[in-house]
């Protein structure tokens, strides 16, 4: 009996979500002036942005993979390469097998429908002039999920119904709900169409404390009953705790540290892991604020040498600032990127 | 007149409808949301936009009623009479009737071309304004959701016909295509649809940045219905504002036109044109030719105005 129900997550899940040396680079499109310089061959280099750089990670069936990192560290643009909005400038994502920028036909269908975002902010995400109905029934008849009137009204109540919200809420308009509410509708919307995959983008960073808990249980409860795959993007580690089975550290456009939830948590093994998880407020120590980790998170636009973390980093040494890191497994399922762990 | 209770009524008729027309989609609650209500209410407590709100209902309702309130019809030529040219106002006709704003040149009564021409001004003002706005509309929605080439493409040439002063290019398309009604609304459509392009881009360039576009997107719909359904009703309220200003920016313009004699035909006379005819006369004394028109002209452009300029205050959330 023990043994069954230890054997199951061991069972390898396959891998619904991969993605390889993903990459994006955000430039400033040359004005008149820049594309004449550069026909002469003068041109200055048109400033450019590495969002992510050289991502490489899988996601397993039924997982919640969590990713933190501060803001501005590419995690939302990898969100978003992941669901397709973006595409990348380097790399590739594969979904099932396949990549996603050669999709086309049904394939590219089932896998518009089959991973969809939850948004950070409820208030923006959601049209301030179409009534929840119709928010919740307009997927369903684009993709012609259901076509009688009947059908669609039947599946916009269990939606509501599944993410908590009274089916009466239908005729009203998103600015008549509160935020809680609004991410909720928001969570229908990805839901109605059936998904199995769920990017969710800093899904409760714009929510009252008292309402993030109920967002999470929701999150939790969907995940058991309709089996769920999730990436959980989010800036604060405590929140990613409750939910996560296994933790993406991201910093500058690179992960720099992936392991198990407990093992993350328990023993951290990359100095920025560290300080992030110093910085969580606790009753414990007596640490009540959430404080931002010390110094400015370098520009994007001009990444510092070596390890891109070393400028902030405690235990920093020459190697750190002319090298970078490569990604190394320190355990089994753990990867960390910095030179503290070569040795070993 | 005497009847305020019905004034007040038609009044509010028209505050709803006059917001709510010139929207050109289906089902859209614009109408009937909170603000918008609000919106109204604040709208219609204004004195001056009040008074501006009864002139326009008073002057749609003789452009439609006619018959019933012109005591001639100026287009056709057997009801009046050569005999009865330049008549002072008040003074009787040759058979009797009497003229309340005296006769032009050809013995029109001026109380009846004042009503036909308000109904030519109004009408061009409306049609062109309305088609204005639907390609306006159209090609800045198309060029904010494109982007890239099209977008360049489609904005050179707005900035191409702005940068033109407007009653030269009608001027130079009037004289190519010649005098009409309709081709003075063709004329007056050409020079005005960049206005609405420009700002709808802009609009829509903003709305597109929101996460529900994002998560239209992601729900795998079309960019037309991402255009249309999610960026279009959202990003119409500041061109609303704007249209409201130029029908009477409109009407000028085809007042304009017509005084300088290449707008509308002399048989259907407009408010500029009855201006135009009276000019002659003007130095001889017979003032009421080109007065009349003119100041029918003033209260109906200072009307609109009035009314567009009050509705972009309401409407914007900063200083209400």
């Amino acid at each position: 009996m023990l043994d069954t129900t230890t054997q199951a997550p061991d069972a390898v899940p396959e891998t619904v979500m991969e993605l390889r040396g993903l990459e994006r680079e955000f430039a400033r499109k040359p004005v008149l002036a820049e594309r004449l310089m550069k026909l002469v061959g003068k041109a200055p280099d048109t400033p450019s942005l590495k969002a992510v750089r050289s991502v490489d990670f899988a996601i397993r069936e039924g997982e919640v993979l969590g990713l933190v990192g501060e803001s501005g560290c590419g995690k939302s643009t990898l969100g978003r390469m992941i669901t397709g909005i973006i595409p990348p400038t380097g790399g590739a994502v594969t979904y099932q097998g396949a990549d996603i920028s050669a999709m086309k036909g049904q394939a590219l269908k089932d896998f518009t429908l089959g991973v969809q975002m939850i948004f950070q902010d409820p208030y923006a995400s959601l049209n301030p002039r179409q009534r929840v109905g119709e928010i919740l029934a307009e997927p369903l008849r684009v993709h012609g999920l259901a076509t009688d009137k009947a059908d669609i009204r039947r599946r916009v109540d269990a939606a509501l119904t599944e993410v908590g919200l009274d089916t009466s809420y239908r005729d009203r308009y998103p600015h008549q709900f509160s935020g809680g509410q609004r991410q909720r509708i928001g969570i229908a919307r990805a839901l109605i169409v059936e998904p199995s995959f769920l990017v969710c983008d800093e899904p409760i960073a714009a929510l009252d404390v008292s309402i993030q808990a109920q967002v999470i249980n929701l999150f939790l409860a969907l995940r058991a009953k309709r089996n769920l795959t999730y990436l959980f993007i989010s800036h604060d580690l405590s929140v990613v705790r409750h939910i996560a089975d296994r933790v993406a550290i991201m910093y500058l456009g690179k992960i720099v540290e992936m392991a198990p939830a407990q093992e993350i948590f328990a023993n951290p093994a990359h100095p920025y892991t560290r300080t992030l998880l110093e910085q969580i407020p606790s009753v414990k120590n007596r640490k009540r604020h959430f404080e931002a980790v010390k110094g400015e998170i370098p520009s994007p636009h001009k990444p510092p040498s070596g390890c891109a973390f070393h400028p902030r980093c405690p235990m920093a040494t020459a190697r750190c600032r002319a090298e970078a890191p490569v990604t190394r497994e320190i355990a089994p399922g753990r990867t960390v990127s910095c030179h503290l762990h070569d040795a070993n | 007149m005497t009847d305020t209770s019905q004034q007040l009524t038609g009044q509010q008729a028209l505050g709803q409808q006059g917001v709510g027309e010139p929207v050109p989609q289906r089902r859209a609650p614009i109408g009937d949301t909170p603000q918008r209500r609000a919106m109204l209410k604040r709208l219609k407590r204004r004195p001056s936009v009040k008074g501006s709100l009864i002139a326009l209902f008073l002057i749609v309702v003789i452009g439609l009623t006619l018959p019933f309130f012109a005591p001639q019809n100026p287009y056709d030529l057997t009801s009046f009479s050569v005999m009865d040219n330049r008549l002072a106002p008040g003074s009787e006709s040759f058979e009797g009737t009497r003229f309340l704003l005296g006769t032009d040149q050809q013995g029109r009564d001026m109380l009846s071309a004042i009503f036909y021409g308000l109904r030519v001004s109004l009408l061009v003002g409306l049609v062109s304004t309305g088609l204005a706005l639907v390609i306006g509309v159209c090609v800045g929605l198309v060029a904010a959701v494109m982007g890239g080439r099209i977008e360049a493409m489609l904005m050179r040439l707005v900035d191409f016909i702005l940068g033109f002063p407007t009653i030269l290019v009608a001027l130079v398309m009037l004289a190519m295509i010649g005098r009409g009604v309709d081709k003075v609304i063709l004329a007056i459509v050409v020079v005005q649809w960049a206005n609405y392009a420009r700002i709808m881009r802009s609009a829509a360039l903003s709305e597109r940045r929101r996460e529900y576009v994002e998560a239209a997107f992601n729900l795998g719909y079309g960019k037309p219905r991402v255009m249309f359904r999610h960026i279009m009703p959202n990003s119409l309220n500041a061109v609303l504002v704007v249209a409201t200003v130029q029908i009477a920016s409109a009407i000028t313009l085809e007042a304009t036109l017509s005084f300088l004699g290449v707008g509308v035909p002399v048989t259907q006379p407009s408010l500029g044109l009855l201006v135009a005819s009276g000019f002659d006369y003007l130095m001889s004394g017979d003032y009421w030719i080109s007065l009349y028109p003119g100041i029918a002209l003033l209260v109906l452009i200072f009307s609109l105005n009035l009314v567009g300029d009050r509705l972009r205050t309401a409407l914007d959330p900063k200083r209400s």
